[in-house]
């Protein structure tokens, strides 16, 4: 089981929290076209290494973070707040 | 040479030297008509029919590990039709006829048993609507019965049926056609095949990228093992299909994530049959070795690392143990992960790439195995003629962008 560590809370078991997918995208604008709105929606780069995504503490204090994880190994590289911009990692595509 | 009981009985007499590898370990040729990438049951079976039903023998399988190393070799060995919307029963349904003769076909023992599926009711929300589930199948020319309590009770006697039930069994819904295959045997089978065929199976073989042309079509593959050339290239790697695309360039609407099972020690027979409870996320039957297979939903956080994490294990045992409490007695044997290609609607995608020549069998999340044999038909097809089976017509990339989505939720049957 991964141990995550909630910017409040601290360090907790994985089954405390919820993955909430990729960080980071951008809504697509009004004007988009159905293959532009199609790619916001759907399309993900789904990385083999380094992804940044979004966690909520859901069985805890409720909060969103975001996470730098390597989706091989697991290992978490960074942990910041939802309003902070990635922090610069090797092979991450920040 | 062709497997039958005289052979069997001719092999024991003459000690057993007369046996042959089922398929050949050949070089890479620097050029084949088609290449598949993903030597796992879906890219052996689109070899087959490339062979059988096309006459498209100049054609290589490259594996990156070993055969049916992947998710063939690790998912609970269920074969089902049950769905939801007409273009799925469809796809489905005619993968379970293939299943059906498969082992005559192959001439290979894939040991398909079809033993029946039931589905656990156990609310009268779930009571309603897998009326509806088996009614939208019967329409669609599925078998589906419904089950009364009683009804379940008698054909999995081990269930817990007591006043104090914590998950109260209210009825259920089964798929008599439905069943378990020996998975190896499926990816065995389809291999020796497609090398009788013609198809140099390379295994041990990496793709590294792809060659392209001035246009940007596809002419081939770098590998570990040097540049193989091809007019028109397959893609069936399941959970790394992200990974090739990203090498193609192009990206996919599908997240990778780990999904397990896991076997008890074998005992003596007492499930007959295979049981799922998608309110507790339970999905239980016995192997032919006498394992408890228990598979379990999946670990919902993006992973390409081939084994799952303990929340998810202890839930699905716990979710087990409350509907077979006499199963608390077995000790677990062995538990695994497979990476499954989840796409947002459950459903598969077979079909042309936004890359020319190169084509793509993905989407099947964590029910591929069930649909090796209509993904490999359905592939085979549009590499072999440049246009879609009917089959797969519905189940193209363009529906992320048009929006019409077939939104399976009865395909994950536990909860996705």
């Amino acid at each position: 089981m991964m141990q995550l560590s909630c910017p409040w809370c601290g360090a907790r078991e994985e089954s405390e929290f919820v993955c909430a997918g990729t960080a980071h995208i951008a809504r697509a604008p009004l004007t988009a076209t159905d293959g532009e709105w199609g790619r916001y929606l759907f399309l993900r780069e789904n990385p083999r290494g380094v992804h940044l995504e979004r966690w909520r503490h859901l069985f805890g204090c409720g909060q969103w973070f975001n996470l730098a994880r390597n989706t091989v190994t697991h290992e978490v590289l960074a942990v910041y707040r939802m309003s902070e911009p990635p922090p610069p990692l090797p092979g991450s595509r920040a | 040479m062709k497997y039958s009981a005289l052979a069997l009985v001719r092999g024991a007499l003459t000690g057993g030297r007369h046996w042959t590898p089922a398929w050949r370990f050949p070089e890479a040729k620097s050029r084949y008509q088609v290449l598949i990438i993903g030597g796992g049951g879906h890219g052996l079976a689109t070899a087959y029919y490339l062979a059988k039903n096309h006459g498209v023998r100049d054609v290589a399988v490259i594996e990156r590990g070993w055969l049916g190393g992947g998710n063939t070799g690790r998912n609970t060995t269920i074969v089902r039709s049950n769905y939801l919307f007409p273009e799925s029963a469809r796809l489905y349904d005619f993968s379970l006829k293939l299943y059906e003769s498969l082992s005559r076909e192959l001439n290979f023992n894939i040991m398909l048993s079809q033993r029946g599926l039931i589905l656990l009711a156990h609310s009268r929300h779930d009571l309603d609507s897998m009326a509806r589930w088996a009614n939208a199948m019967q329409m669609n020319g599925i078998d589906a019965q419904l089950l009364t309590r009683r009804q379940v009770a008698e054909r999995a006697p081990l269930l817990e049926m007591s006043p104090q039930a914590r998950f109260p069994v209210l009825g259920g819904f089964m798929q008599r056609r439905a069943g378990t295959a020996r998975h190896d045997a499926v990816a065995w089978g389809y291999a020796r095949a497609a090398d009788a065929c013609g198809v140099d199976i390379l295994q041990n073989c990496e793709v590294t990228g792809f060659t392209r042309d001035a246009h940007g079509a596809v002419t081939g593959v770098l590998t570990n093992r040097g540049a193989i050339a091809a007019e028109r290239v397959g893609i069936a790697a399941a959970g790394h299909s992200s990974v090739l695309a990203k090498l193609a360039g192009f990206a996919l609407p599908v997240t990778s994530y780990a999904l397990q099972a896991m076997v008890s020690e074998p005992v003596k027979p007492a499930l007959d049959t295979v049981v799922l409870s998608p309110g507790t996320g339970a999905y239980v039957s016995q192997s032919d070795k006498g394992e408890m297979v228990l598979g379990a939903s999946l670990d919902l956080f993006p992973s390409y690392a081939q084994r799952g994490s303990f929340a998810i294990t202890q839930s699905v045992l716990a979710a087990t143990l409350a509907i077979f409490p006499t199963f608390s007695r077995l000790r677990l044997l062995r538990q695994w992960a497979g990476i499954v290609d989840v796409v947002h609607d459950s459903s598969p995608i077979i079909g042309a790439t936004p890359v020319p020549n190169l084509y793509i069998n993905c989407g099947w999340g964590t029910g591929g195995f069930k649909g090796i044999p209509v993904g490999g038909w359905t592939l085979a097809h549009v590499l072999a003629t440049g246009k879609n089976h009917e089959l797969a017509e519905p189940f193209q990339l363009a529906r992320f962008v048009s929006g019409r989505l077939i939104d399976e939720a009865a395909a994950a049957g536990i909860a996705h």
